[in-house]
């Protein structure tokens, strides 16, 4: 059930952008540019008051975001017609309580309705996901994407391994969002050390990736890289919508 | 075991856990694994049991507060914290999670703080011991709150503000959470509450309970009887609760009260009181009950108290609310801050707002007069010298 296709040669880029921000209804215009500029897949996150995961860019566009009325139930009527207008692979990123909120199982099959792949929750701990949900999330063929960090057990990587469906979200560095990826031997070493496990998912880099040296050095060892803060920095200019090609490209080409 | 008490995954009934992003795991599984191990040895025992007594002041008194007692026609006695080393009950938990910090060979402490109490006390076990302190403290309250902010900054400790959100207590939580993922390896963070992820509730919770342990011992010497009928505490977090409460939990003849802030009032739409107001959710790592919209976003609590001023409580308290084992009330601003003039008129003791309120419910029992009641001085008033003034216009 791989949703994202592995490309020898070309790295997959994927981004992540806050629905409901910069305005409540951007969401679905800036996920089609960004399909048509080029991204490979796409993570769209949903809002939370309390993101400890996130830097200020994320913090902000969340903090926008509620302002402008986003909520869960709102972000599933708005991709009602997702697919539509996108056809590259979509995951939701978010925190657990709004999940739990509006109902997991409810959450799932919205996800499996409107043609959403899979949801990234960091603060989903592994053992709780697999003793409460992961039923519910395979009934609904929604992949749960893990974390892994530089601090990560490779006993615990291994299993990780086996829980995930889609791909393995590896993280540059223990860090929250926006900070910048060192680019030094020791992070080149990391992910070249989970690179020889030979996992079964591909693994696609995230945090601190926000050019096109730092997406290469990301995915040398890896299937690929996600662009967060960076683009969400963007959304802030008028004429963002305009800009998503150039963006895409000074990445991709 | 207690039914009452954390199981061997972390949970108190459906509540607890640990919601953590992967970048906290390693952290929390190694206090998860070391922190029994580590608060059993002896060495751990004989030290912090030494600075609880001569640091700190303990045993801290049980008082038979006469005035007040007559007043409500009962037998009151008061678990005199206050009289502790920088005010409150705080310290009980920052002594232990310093000693802790240092047998995991942390070298730099954080902590976050609202009215800037646990802060103190944070800063002031890492003057103790020389260790590197930052505390995060929402801009709002390092603004309300100046005389803590340069207690912590004499000790050493550096004030960070939190500017994100709400800017107070949930935010500055959520800074510290921040900064803990990104020092995973040096830093030890020392929660103020019985809040966050396993094994924090339990382990804050058992450096409180000598509060109840010393009780226990007390009234036996005092009274002949070692439970009372009632017990009553505050609870923002409920970390002075959780201390009172310990070592009756089993003892199901004795009453606890814990007494929530109202605020306003409860429907006020300006109020802290979680299990009125608050459904199941999870915030800062554990599963509990929280103050939050339908959406699942944490709605911003409001007391006059900083100290209750948080929107959810410990799983721990949650699961004694929700099994029906605690009475779960709350009062007002109004009461509050009269139960604390009151104390102060017939006893000669200021109390902090906080406390004020556990005291407040005094009026509400219908007191029969055989009773034996201790109420949990959690702080002394000092800090709150300004809000009293401006409240009755002294």
């Amino acid at each position: 059930m791989n949703t994202i296709e592995k490309k020898e040669g070309t790295p997959l880029l994927s981004i992540y952008f806050t629905a409901g921000y910069p305005t409540l209804d951007s969401t679905i215009t800036i996920a089609s540019k960004l399909e048509e500029a080029g991204a490979d897949f796409l993570e769209i996150g949903f809002p939370y008051s309390d993101p400890v995961a996130d830097g200020p860019v994320i913090q902000h566009s969340s903090e926008v975001a509620l302002a402008n009325g986003m909520t869960v139930e709102k972000l599933f009527d708005q991709l009602v017609d997702l697919r539509k207008h996108v056809s590259i692979p979509v995951f939701l990123m978010g925190y657990f309580n709004p999940v739990l909120q509006f109902g997991v199982e409810r959450f799932c099959e919205d996800c499996k309705n409107v043609g959403v792949n899979g949801v990234i929750i960091p603060d989903l701990p592994m053992d709780e996901y697999e003793e409460l949900y992961k039923e519910t999330f395979e009934k609904n063929s929604i992949a749960n994407i893990f974390i892994v960090t530089p601090q990560t057990s490779e006993e615990r990587i291994r299993k990780i391994d086996s829980l995930s469906r889609s791909f393995i979200y590896l993280l540059s560095s223990n860090a929250t969002t926006g900070k910048t990826l060192d680019v030094g031997d020791n992070t080149a070493a990391y992910f070249k050390r989970i690179q020889d496990l030979q996992l079964e998912n591909p693994l696609i880099v995230g945090f601190g990736i926000s050019d096109k040296p730092t997406f290469q050095k990301a995915s040398k060892h890896t299937a690929g890289a996600i662009i967060g803060t960076a683009f969400v920095k963007r959304l802030k200019e008028p004429d963002y919508l305009a800009q998503i090609p150039a963006f895409i490209a000074s990445i991709k080409d | 075991m207690s039914i009452y008490q954390v199981n061997e995954k972390g949970y108190y009934g459906p509540f607890g856990g640990a919601y953590i992003p992967e970048m906290l795991y390693p952290n929390v599984k190694e206090l998860r694994e070391e922190y029994l191990k580590i608060i059993e040895e002896e060495s751990f025992q004989a030290e912090f049991n030494q600075l609880l007594s001569d640091y700190v002041g303990r045993p801290s008194p049980l008082y038979h507060a006469k005035r007040l007692s007559e007043k409500y026609g009962t037998t009151i006695y008061l678990k005199r914290e206050d009289l502790n080393h920088t005010g409150a009950h705080k310290i009980n938990n920052t002594i232990g999670q310093i000693l802790l910090a240092q047998r995991l060979g942390k070298k730099r402490i954080i902590a976050e703080t609202g009215a800037g109490q646990h802060g103190v006390a944070t800063a002031t076990v890492c003057a103790l011991k020389g260790i590197q302190c930052a505390v995060y403290m929402g801009e709002v309250d390092i603004q309300r709150q100046a005389p803590n902010v340069a207690r912590m900054k004499m000790m050493g400790a550096e004030v960070i503000p939190a500017t994100s959100g709400s800017k107070t207590l949930k935010d500055a939580t959520n800074e510290a959470l921040r900064d803990w993922i990104n020092n995973p390896v040096d830093t030890h963070y020392i929660i103020g509450s019985v809040v966050g992820p396993h094994p924090y509730p339990d382990m804050v919770a058992r450096f409180q309970s000598i509060i109840s342990e010393e009780t226990k011992k007390q009234l036996l010497a005092k009274t002949g009887k070692e439970n009372p009928d009632m017990v009553l505490a505050c609870v923002g977090g409920g970390s002075n609760a959780a201390g009172m409460f310990y070592h009756y939990l089993d003892e199901e003849s004795v009453q606890l009260y814990a007494v929530e802030a109202a605020g306003h009032g409860v429907d006020s739409g300006e109020s802290a009181a979680t299990t009125a107001l608050g459904k199941e959710g999870v915030l800062h790592g554990s599963r509990s009950i929280l103050m939050q919209t339908a959406d699942g976003q944490v709605i911003e609590p409001y007391s006059i108290s900083a100290g209750l001023d948080y929107p959810g409580i410990g799983p721990q308290h949650a699961w004694l609310f929700k099994s029906g084992r605690g009475n779960y009330v709350s009062v007002t601003d109004d009461e509050a801050m009269q139960a604390g003039l009151e104390l102060t008129r017939l006893e000669g003791i200021i109390p902090a707002i906080e406390s004020a309120h556990a005291l407040a419910y005094l009026e509400k029992i219908p007191f029969k007069g055989d009773e034996t009641v201790v109420v949990c001085l959690s702080g002394r008033g000092d800090k709150d010298l300004d809000n009293y003034m401006k409240y009755f216009d002294f």
